[in-house]
């Protein structure tokens, strides 16, 4: 027998190839007579366009085209970007079109588009398209956008109030009217943008002799992207093909289908030319999809000894101008509030309000580290207020294993009340403090106060949705070299796809993992996808690569057994050679066998037999699946200038049964990592006007080496009954509770001073300031 | 826009060119040669990605022209493994330390801490995360790229041992 690929830390097919410079990302691609794009974006954050001269671009210097609405084919010209997410009636939120129709509604929105023999001449041409604006107010600020006399954000809606969602259970009422105490807190909280080190690119080509359109995407949905491109050209999808190359980080704001993706094939078919458009980082940061700021105000009515018996919050939720992944975000924060908690009654309303910000889709995490935020600061300000040890406030209100499978009254995204199935959160959180040394901290954190040093410790636990639907697919098929081939519509930006797919099918057929070649993000290798969101992609589309190889390896024990007039029972398949138990052990490598498994000219197959050994497989998830987990993290603060060092972090993680302990922690450090930015440094700031004040990376900090320490990562696996691999996802998990447990660490830090913290990203000008109020410079020694 | 000449080497071939003077070398590198090893992330000198060895110093490739590389030698990521193609150490320590994900800041890691490692033999872990603190990665939250670099290290020591 080979030895098995499910739970090793395999090392990564993906890497040599990467190692070496070899990868080939969007960018890298060179086409023979290839022309380069330029967008000429909005410079206003809202106006009306009225006219676009483009006559002396188009005569400039090596200029193929300038394009603006009209120009495009079809369409294009008048309907916005299909939804991928229906949206609920009276939900007044949209996506926007190919290029700006009359209108733009945030600074960055694509206007026109220059063509041109390098890119460097299509950018100075760019200069030349004279667009005559009539500037009309904007707004920025998601509260002030729904004021009564506050602008509209797009002219032809009323108000910017673009949706209510309401969510809840039980009688939140007599909750709050019997508690014991009640405590309420008003958050304001940020994330920002998905910031892939690689930007997005799109290259398309036509070939003449085929009529195949091949567009190359920077994107996290290649199949997606496909099906938007074919209504918009109105083209049939099996003539264009859809390729996520190596993608250099998603994160979310590669998910949705972009204007760009469009133009650039629009415009390789108008010239019969392949056309190639780089994003670079000041556009991404101009026009590539965030996460805008949510303002909530949250209410917990706990009883004497600190049980919850009632949580009531509201948030107001910025949209942005356009939300291109629909109106997912409200429903995801009231799902993930009451997190791992007992929670006897519940009510959450949401405003989505529009602002002329550039578009907004779910950023790694979803919006799930708002509402972890908010539920455990809450509950950091019961412990204060009663007096208790914050581990045990929690420990009182979690929710025990025993009381698995557990359902909430709460409906989510797939129309089913909220079950989890799996998980051990008190013994999540037990092996985090263990690991964080918990127990011993008030006599560190004493000593360092003796020192003059200020040492904090944050806790925070989450459940996060994941594995979300409709489907993932996977094909396997041997070929004739005895190489098994493998394709799924799941796409990688870094996760490791390829491998851990290998690692399932490897086991799954009884062949070696080297031999097994995965494609991913082609639509051109497999008809039906979706792509990578929601941590989904080891929960189904490993599921489907499960069940395809047991597909295929039970073609080659049927043939196999019949080439050598034995009992299927008697085969059996290892290290890619089929083989009988009994006799001189008869024996047929994978190539053999995908020889045979063609037949014969003139030759009849067996009854039932089918030619190839190949299977298609697609997994259709029943429901959500939940991860969950306890992060704590300890951090020192230096109370003369706000800096915060985070000194050490520990993570209890339970995403179900682990694939490749390797992939996942990486995962999770990566996770906590763009947690730790959120929590402390990354900020795009807009002035009133819309105007985006933060677009390098100078201004928008990014974590470097020096601001995330290494993890100290605890698995905890409990099998998810809901798919056949027991997975439950580990894509985003590490980037959630990590501003909660940070915040709260720094918190702790300063609690002589009694300041207390409710945003994120917690800035040292904010330390300070909060410092400066609470009168803590008179008590700390001068410098 | 007036065009160069330009001389060097990469990876120690030799490469005569006539460029317009405003390319950047990252550009020149990706498009001009052909070489797309050396990444770009952000135009502006802050994320690392297009860091290259020119005459075995680090620089960053989109903060230079190639014209200011005349005459000079320079190492992209695509010099790094052997001639026979095998992985150097630090190559095969980010592998085998899960030292990266997507990839794309890889290179400009690779070349930071190719320097790095050949001035400071015994390297601490808190002396690796300041080398590469001008180096963005956002995907691997940086752990496996100081566990490949401080392997590197010592694997390195003990073959020249
Ligand atoms: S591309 Fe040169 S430093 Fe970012
Ligand atoms: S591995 Fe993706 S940016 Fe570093």
């Amino acid at each position: 027998m080979g030895t098995r690929q499910f739970g090793a830390r395999v090392r990564r097919s993906e890497d040599a190839d990467l190692l070496r410079g070899r990868g080939r990302y969007v960018d890298d691609i060179h086409l023979p007579s290839m022309l380069h794009a330029y967008f000429v974006r909005s410079p206003h954050a809202h106006a009306l366009m009225k006219g676009v001269d483009m006559a002396a671009a188009r005569a400039a210097q090596g200029v193929a085209a300038v394009l603006a609405i009209e120009d495009l084919p079809g369409a294009m010209r008048s309907a916005r970007i299909p939804t991928v997410i229906a949206l609920d009636d009276g939900v007044a939120l949209r996506t926007q079109h190919c290029l700006a129709r009359g209108e733009v509604n945030h600074v960055g929105q694509p206007v026109a588009v220059v063509i041109a023999r390098t890119a460097a001449l299509a950018e100075d041409a760019a200069a030349h398209v004279a667009v005559d604006y009539d500037v009309l107010a904007a707004v920025s600020d998601a509260r002030a956008a729904l004021a009564h006399d506050a602008p509209p954000v797009h002219c032809d809606l009323s108000g910017n109030l673009a949706a209510l969602v309401a969510n809840g259970y039980g009688d939140v009422e007599a909750a709050f009217a019997g508690a014991a105490h009640v405590f309420s807190d008003a958050f304001w909280m940020h994330r920002g943008g998905g910031m892939a080190m690689e930007t997005r690119a799109v290259v398309a080509h036509e070939d003449g002799a085929s009529g195949m359109l091949t567009v190359w995407s920077s994107t996290q949905t290649p199949h997606l992207g496909q099906r938007i491109l074919a209504e918009l050209l109105a083209r049939g999808s099996d003539t264009i093909r859809a390729i996520a190359p190596h993608v250099g980080g998603g994160f979310g704001p590669k998910a949705p289908f972009y204007p760009e993706e469009a133009v650039i094939p629009a415009a390789a078919l108008l010239l019969g030319q392949p056309v190639k458009w780089t994003e670079d980082r000041h556009e991404h940061f101009l026009s590539a999809a965030q996460e805008h700021d949510q303002y909530w105000t949250l209410a917990i009515a706990v009883d004497q000894s600190g049980r919850i018996l009632g949580l009531r919050g509201e948030m107001i939720l910025d949209a942005g101008a356009f939300a291109p992944w629909g109106n997912v975000m409200p429903n995801i924060a009231a799902v993930t509030l009451p997190g791992p908690y007992v929670v006897p009654a519940y009510g959450f309303a949401v405003k989505v309000a529009l602002t002329n910000k550039v578009a907004t889709v779910p950023v790694r995490g979803a919006g799930r580290p708002q509402a972890v935020f908010a539920m455990e600061r809450m509950l950091d300000r019961v412990a204060r207020e009663l007096s208790i040890d914050r581990a045990e406030v929690r420990r009182r209100n979690l929710i025990a294993a025993e009381a698995m499978p557990y359902t909430r009254p709460l409906v989510f995204r797939d129309a089913k009340p909220i079950t989890y199935q799996s998980g051990d959160f008190p013994r999540a959180m037990h092996m985090a403090l263990a690991s964080a040394r918990y127990d011993g901290f008030k006599d560190r954190q004493a000593r360092a106060r003796a020192g003059g040093r200020h040492i904090g410790i944050g806790i925070a636990n989450y459940v996060e949705a994941t594995g979300l639907g409709p489907f993932e697919g996977v094909s396997v098929r041997v070929l004739n070299t005895g190489k098994v081939a493998v394709a799924t519509g799941a796409a990688d930006q870094g996760q490791g796809v390829r491998t851990t797919l290998a690692q399932v099918i490897a086991d799954a057929i009884g062949c070696r993992i080297e031999d097994i070649e995965v494609r991913v993000g082609d639509t051109g290798a497999i008809a039906q996808g979706v792509g990578a969101f929601a941590s989904r992609q080891a929960i189904i589309a490993g599921s489907a690569a499960l069940m395809a190889g047991e597909a295929v390896r039970r073609q080659i024990v049927a043939l196999a057994a019949r080439a050598f007039a034995v009992e299927e029972a008697e085969i059996e398949v290892a290290d890619g050679v089929a083989s009988a138990r009994g006799g001189n052990r008869p024996a047929l490598s994978f190539a053999a066998l995908a020889r045979l498994a063609q037949g014969e000219p003139g030759a009849a197959f067996a009854a039932g037999q089918m030619p190839g050994l190949e299977h298609v497989a697609y997994f259709a998830p029943a429901q959500a699946s939940f991860c969950n987990g306890t992060h704590v993290a300890e951090v020192e603060v230096d109370a003369l200038t706000g800096a915060v060092r985070v000194l050490d972090y520990c993570v209890g993680h339970d995403s179900g049964r682990v694939i490749n302990p390797m992939i996942v922690e990486g995962q999770v450090q990566g996770g906590v990592a763009h947690g730790i930015g959120n929590a402390l440094l990354e900020w795009m700031r807009y002035d009133e006007t819309g105007q985006p004040l933060t677009t390098t990376f100078a201004d928008y900090l990014l974590p470097t080496a020096t601001d995330v320490p290494t993890c100290r990562i605890a698995h905890i696996e409990t099998p998810n009954p809901l798919n056949p691999l027991g997975v439950t996802g580990a894509g985003e998990g590490g980037a959630i509770p990590a501003p909660a447990a940070i915040v709260a660490a720094i918190e702790d830090a300063l609690s002589p001073y009694g300041v207390r913290f409710c945003e994120m990203p917690l800035t040292p000008e904010r330390i300070v300031a909060a410092l400066r109020e609470a009168g803590a410079y008179a008590r700390l020694a001068p410098i | 826009m007036s065009e160069h000449a330009v001389t060097l080497t990469v990876n120690g071939v030799a490469h005569a060119r006539t460029i317009e003077g405003r390319v950047n070398l990252a550009d020149f590198l990706r498009h001009t040669l052909g070489l797309t090893g050396t990444h770009v992330g952000c135009e502006h000198g802050v994320c690392g990605a297009c860091t290259v060895l020119v005459d075995g110093r680090s620089v960053r490739a989109c903060l230079m022209f190639a014209v200011q590389a005349d005459g000079r030698a320079v190492t992209t990521v695509e010099g790094l493994a052997a001639a026979d193609g095998g992985l150097d150490p630090l190559q095969a320590a980010f592998r085998e330390h899960h030292g990266l994900q997507c990839g794309f800041c890889t290179p400009g890691m690779l070349m930071t801490l190719t320097e790095f490692l050949r001035e400071n033999k015994t390297p601490s872990a808190a002396q690796v995360r300041e080398a590469i603190g001008g180096n963005l990665c956002r995907c691997t939250g940086y752990a496996g790229i100081i566990a490949a670099a401080l392997a590197a290290a010592r694997r390195i020591a003990a073959d020249g041992a």
